[in-house]
């Protein structure tokens, strides 16, 4: 039987937690929120994008979502504000604070 | 517990002394015996002195502590008279018995004055003479089987036989000898 | 029906594994445990299991190997003794706070150094606090019955913990004694099969296995984990009921001897147990109120029960077969003390450390714990509290 992890915040009691901390259950990293933990977010200047994405295979958590052959807007939901994909666009498409 | 049998037996590394004693459990076991056969652990060198024991009663045996005041001492390597204090506690009432090529008379001076019965066997002989080989260890457990009256020669060969084949199960060859081994031994023992 | 046999106490542990047959054994050899994963090495060659049995390079990897079994959702176990056990140390809490119900045979032997082969219980003393089942045995027939057990405790679903199934190196282990030894069929319905509800080789659902966990969630991790431990106490009962039942030999969490009415008692772990058995019988054909009590589960450690055992004992030696290096004695006599403060106890207690690296003890040496005993009650007064049985002064 799958884990409810929804179960399993800091507000969580010994009791609440699963027998030696397993995780059952599969793709359940999607419903950790992991992108509350970003201090600065990544800012996607469509007007800039040629669509080239080059942006989408080199973010770590899968947050550039992309649809008939287009990417769409961040995940920030799960995006932690790593700043990988604004060097890796080469026409100044993503902005974020503090990476050039 | 007036029914119980201690036996201490002094090897020396390679000869077999310890398991000897675990055929003797054996052997006593099938009489339908409370046993114990355990040999007193060392690094195991070839040649070294090696002790090992043999508890053999009607009841249930619980100590698990070594044996000091035996009823019967095995000396399987004659050479540990003067290495070892082979008859320390051996009770007087209890017996030696000592692998040697030598007359009792000749054996008795170097017991520290032990007062019980002395037995002798020349398991050099009886092992070349039915093995080839010297292996002191089968004559030596024939020799105390008779000694301490574990088991009639009869019913003691016909077990032998089924454990040692199924000891020997790997090399069949060498259990008539070994057979044979026992029954002189059984005979040689004086 | 019950086999009548002989048997060393390793050769006894091999037969009961083979009579289990786990899914996996990763082993490496050690003395004095070798002879098991040996014994079952010819299991697995006849065919008389279908174990994976993995050869492996170090105590670190058999440990590991059999935890990652468990995890995938095998019964799994390995043996070991003294370093082996030491090697293992990291994957031990690894095993039990993973929640996995894995069986290690451990021989109990001393650790080094000096080096050493002998037994003492040094080796599993000081992995007491790692958070797994440990049962001690006196004789070949406790443990080949404990390792019978062992699994049934281990996989109950409310303990869910690894089990250390112990017995005194040589002393036990490469003696042939007596014993009665259950038929295949009946081990096997006892023990019965191994289903987990989340494995890693589970399709249905996959599973992710020791997680990393902050500060917010570490300890009610531990909480959570020693919940199992707490649960274990009732199921060592329950198990043992069971395995009477099936075999005539009944088990509790300790056992008592001739404790009822008892003015000194000794407590014990391993098999200078039945020597003691022997001094108690003599001293009592004396007329003297002489008691035992051997402690069989020692983690979780029944505090409770064992006060209450020793509830009406005058003076009592708690005997330590390893050093705890406190100046104070061994683990057991920490526990026991503790257990006897906790039950407002006014019993005297002494602790003795005895029989390390394979010290032998005679009946006459625990007679002599007695005679102390009763000079100690006499007196109302312990003397000193620490001290060390058959040591050249």
């Amino acid at each position: 039987m799958a884990t409810d992890i929804s179960k399993l915040g800091v507000k969580a009691t010994w009791k609440d937690l699963t027998e030696g901390m397993i995780i059952a259950g599969a793709g359940t990293s999607k419903e950790f929120n992991t992108g509350e933990w970003s201090t600065a977010k990544p800012e996607f200047i469509e007007e800039n994008c040629k669509q080239c994405l080059l942006c989408t295979p080199v973010c770590p958590d899968s947050c550039i979502p992309v649809v008939d052959g287009k990417r769409g807007a961040f995940d920030y939901e799960h995006c932690k504000g790593c700043g990988i994909c604004v060097k890796a666009c080469p026409f100044d498409a993503i902005k974020m604070e503090g990476v050039n | 517990m007036s029914n119980l049998t201690e036996i201490r037996w002094h090897g020396r590394g390679g000869q077999g002394a310890k398991t000897a004693a675990l055929l003797l459990a054996d052997v006593a076991f099938q009489t339908g015996k409370y046993v114990q056969g355990f040999p007193e652990y060392g690094p195991e060198r070839m040649g070294a002195p090696i002790t090992a024991y043999n508890r053999i009663s009607d009841t249930v045996i619980r100590a698990h502590s070594n044996i000091y005041d035996p009823q019967y001492v095995v000396v399987v390597d004659e050479s540990l008279l003067e290495a070892v204090d082979v008859t320390s506690g051996l009770k007087k009432d209890g017996a030696i018995l000592v692998n040697t090529q030598r007359s009792k008379e000749e054996i008795i001076p170097h017991l520290k004055g032990y007062e019980g019965k002395v037995y002798i066997i020349d398991a050099h002989k009886v092992s070349m003479a039915t093995m080839g080989k010297y292996f002191p260890n089968t004559p030596m457990l024939a020799a105390i089987v008779k000694v301490a009256g574990i088991m009639e020669k009869d019913r003691f060969l016909k077990e032998m036989e089924a454990s040692f084949k199924h000891k020997f199960a790997g090399k069949p060859e060498v259990i008539e000898g070994n057979m044979k081994a026992l029954e002189m031994a059984f005979e040689e023992v004086q | 029906m019950a086999k009548r046999d002989r048997l060393s106490g390793n050769e006894a542990v091999a037969i009961a594994l083979r009579q289990i047959n786990p899914d996996v054994f990763p082993a490496f050899p050690i003395t004095p445990s070798t002879e098991i994963p040996q014994y079952f090495a010819s299991f697995v060659a006849n065919g008389q299991v279908d174990t994976e049995f993995i050869p492996v390079e170090s105590e670190h990897s058999s440990m590991s190997a059999a935890i990652g079994a468990s995890s995938a959702g095998a019964r799994s176990l390995t043996a070991t003794s003294s370093c082996g056990l030491a090697y293992m140390w990291e994957e031990l809490y690894i095993a039990a706070s993973n929640r996995l119900p894995l069986a290690l045979a451990l021989v109990n032997r001393a650790l080094s150094g000096p080096i050493n082969i002998n037994c003492d219980h040094s080796d599993s003393m000081g992995a007491r606090d790692a958070g797994w089942i440990q049962m001690y045995a006196e004789n070949n027939q406790e443990a080949y019955d404990n390792m019978v057990q062992a699994y049934r405790i281990s996989e109950h679903k409310d303990v869910r913990l690894p089990i250390m199934i112990c017995q005194d190196g040589f002393i036990t282990s490469h003696a042939v004694e007596n014993i009665e030894l259950l038929e295949d069929e009946e081990v096997k319905n006892f023990v019965g099969e191994y289903a987990p509800e989340n494995y890693l080789l589970n399709p249905e659902c996959p599973m992710a296995v020791g997680p990393y966990s902050i500060t917010d969630y570490y300890m009610e991790a531990k909480r959570n984990q020693a919940e199992g431990m707490k649960h274990a106490v009732q199921v060592v009962k329950d198990v043992a009921k069971e395995f009477a039942a099936l075999s005539g030999r009944e088990y509790g969490l300790f056992e008592e001897y001739r404790l009822d009415d008892a003015e000194t008692a000794v407590v014990m772990i391993g098999s200078v147990a039945g020597t003691t058995k022997d001094a108690i019988d003599k001293l009592r054909d004396q007329g003297e109120k002489v008691g035992l009590l051997k402690i069989r589960l020692y983690r979780p450690f029944p505090a409770e029960e064992i006060a209450k055992a020793l509830s009406h004992v005058k003076a009592v030696a708690i005997m330590d077969r390893a050093e705890g290096y406190s100046n104070q004695g061994g683990p057991l006599g920490a526990d026991v003390m503790a257990a006897l403060y906790r039950a407002r106890s006014q019993a005297l207690a002494v602790n003795y450390v005895y029989g390390l690296g394979g010290r032998d003890v005679r009946v006459e040496d625990m007679e002599g714990v007695f005679a102390t005993l009763k000079q100690i009650a006499a007196d109302g007064d312990a003397g000193e509290m620490y001290r060390y049985l058959g040591v050249r002064e």
